[in-house]
Order: structure tokens, then sequence, then C-alpha cells
């Protein structure tokens, strides 16, 4: 009885190798090789809630690091987002930060935008929003532009067709 | 009589290479998922090889960025967010092995019409 106790607790600490081995490889898994903890992901939940317009990028917006995360910062540049309504995450400065968003958002890609807590996509949503007005009414919506400012940004950009 | 079931077509990968080994997997995956009437994709790799996310990588595999156009039926009914959230799932194992960026075009067969008229 005690040595089949044995055998069975020796089993269980090989077995969690292999068992994690497959688990890995699991398409399904795919996403679960890194778990965020709890802790970090209160700490996103802040910082998406905390400023109106919230974008995770590469590079920041003076000097952006990658060409998506470029357009990203230009359209919302276009909509005359005020700068203390926006605030900008640099993921090449911190690692843990560019794996937890991925998690957070359930979004594989950088750059990422949330407007109001919510998250509204990454670049190529960002630039169809753009073309056809519903980001637009997503910021005028959102009190991060007030409508007046908001027709002067279509007129100015339909000019430029 | 000239067209036959063989001839190259943008979205047959038979045509030229069918790409590499990520490529040719993202087409079984999303043709079975999606099955698209239009499955177009696009090796952008090469013009962001210099890129410094790519040269610290040594510059990639040669399959780091794709852009996809895709239309299909299963699009109906879903905005563009849960159409490339479909996408994205399907495709989680590539971005897991080293699939950097997907540019993503979605289309249903009845929003292609209507841009054609």
């Amino acid at each position: 009885m005690f040595s089949s106790a044995l055998r069975t607790s020796f089993t269980a600490l090989r077995a969690p190798t292999r068992v994690s081995a497959v688990a890995l490889t699991s398409p399904s898994l795919a996403f679960a090789r890194r778990y965020i903890t709890q802790e970090a992901r209160n700490k996103l939940q802040q910082a998406v809630s905390s400023t109106p317009v919230v974008l995770f990028m590469k590079g920041t917006p003076e000097a952006p690091q990658c060409g998506f995360s470029r357009a990203a910062v230009q359209v919302l540049d276009i909509h005359g987002v005020p700068p203390e309504k926006m605030k900008t995450f640099d993921v090449l400065e911190d690692s843990e930060l560019r794996q937890n968003i991925k998690e957070f958002s359930d979004w594989p890609t950088i750059p990422q935008l949330y407007v109001n807590g919510e998250f509204v996509g990454g670049c190529d949503i960002l630039i169809n929003m753009h073309q056809s007005g519903e980001l637009d009414e997503l910021l005028v919506k959102a009190g991060v532009v007030s409508p007046e400012e908001a027709s002067e940004n279509t007129s100015q950009t339909q000019s430029q067709n | 009589m000239a067209t036959m079931s063989t001839a190259p077509h943008a979205s047959d990968s038979a045509a030229g290479s069918s790409g590499g080994p990520v490529e040719m997997s993202m087409r079984a995956k999303l043709t079975e998922l999606l099955k698209p009437s239009q499955l177009e994709i696009t090796n952008d790799s090469w013009q962001h090889r210099h890129h410094a996310p790519m040269r610290a990588a040594g510059g990639g595999n040669g399959e780091t960025h794709f852009s996809i156009n895709v239309v299909s039926e299963a699009f109906q009914g879903k905005n563009t967010m849960q159409r490339h959230r479909m996408i994205y799932a399907a495709l989680s194992d590539e971005f897991a092995a080293g699939l950097h960026a997907l540019s993503l075009k979605t289309k249903t067969p009845a929003e292609i019409e209507q841009t054609k008229q």
C-alpha cells in the first residue's frame, strides 16, 4: 500500500512535464502558455479606464517604432484628440506589458486602442472607422472631441480626396 | 474554350509559389473556417525586413507580415472587430510561432457587390 502510494507520487512528479508539453502544443491552449496575473490584469483594467483614449503602441507618438503604430497615432491626431485625454503606452519599453496586453485584450497585435475602457481595435479597424466616419461618432459620443471639432475634421479630410 | 479549372488565379495557390509553411497553414485554416469565396494572402515580410524588430530577429523567417483579403459569407452579421477576432483565433498558433502582423480586409459577398455598383 505504501509502495504504491510512493509510485503514484513519483509518476505525479514526472507526469507534469509530459502533460504541459501536450498543453503547450494544443492549438486551443496556445494562449495559455502564460497566464496574466490577476494583479497585472487589474493594473491594465485601471490603465484603460483612467484616461478616455488609451493607445498601446510601439514607440511613442513622437517616435513611433512601427508603421502600424504610426498610422494609429496619425489617425487619432487627425481627429484632434487633446493630449490630456489620451495616454499612450510603449510596449517596447516593457515586455511584460507587451505580453499581458495581448492576453488582456485577447488580441495578438499592437497597436491597440481603448476608448473609455472599451477595446476598439487595431490599426486596420481604426483606419476603417476613420474612413467611414465611425471614429468621429465614437470620439464625440465618448466626449473626447466636441461635435463642432468633429465636423471640422470631417470636412478637412473630405477636402483631401 | 479558354477557361480551365487549373488556370492561374490570384487566389489560387498553385500559381507560382504557394508560399512558405506559415502561409500554407494560414490558407488551410482560413479556408476550412470561413469557406471563403475569395482568399488572397500576400506576404509583405520583405517590406519590413529592415525594421528594428525584424533586424533584432535576424531578419525574421520571411513569413512575418502578411496582408489577407477574404470574402466570406461567414462574416455576415459580424462587425469588423468580430471578423478580425475570428481570424486571429484561428491563427493563434502562427502568432505564437513568429507571425508578427496581419493586415486584414474582411468582406461578405454582398458587400463586394455593393462596392461594385
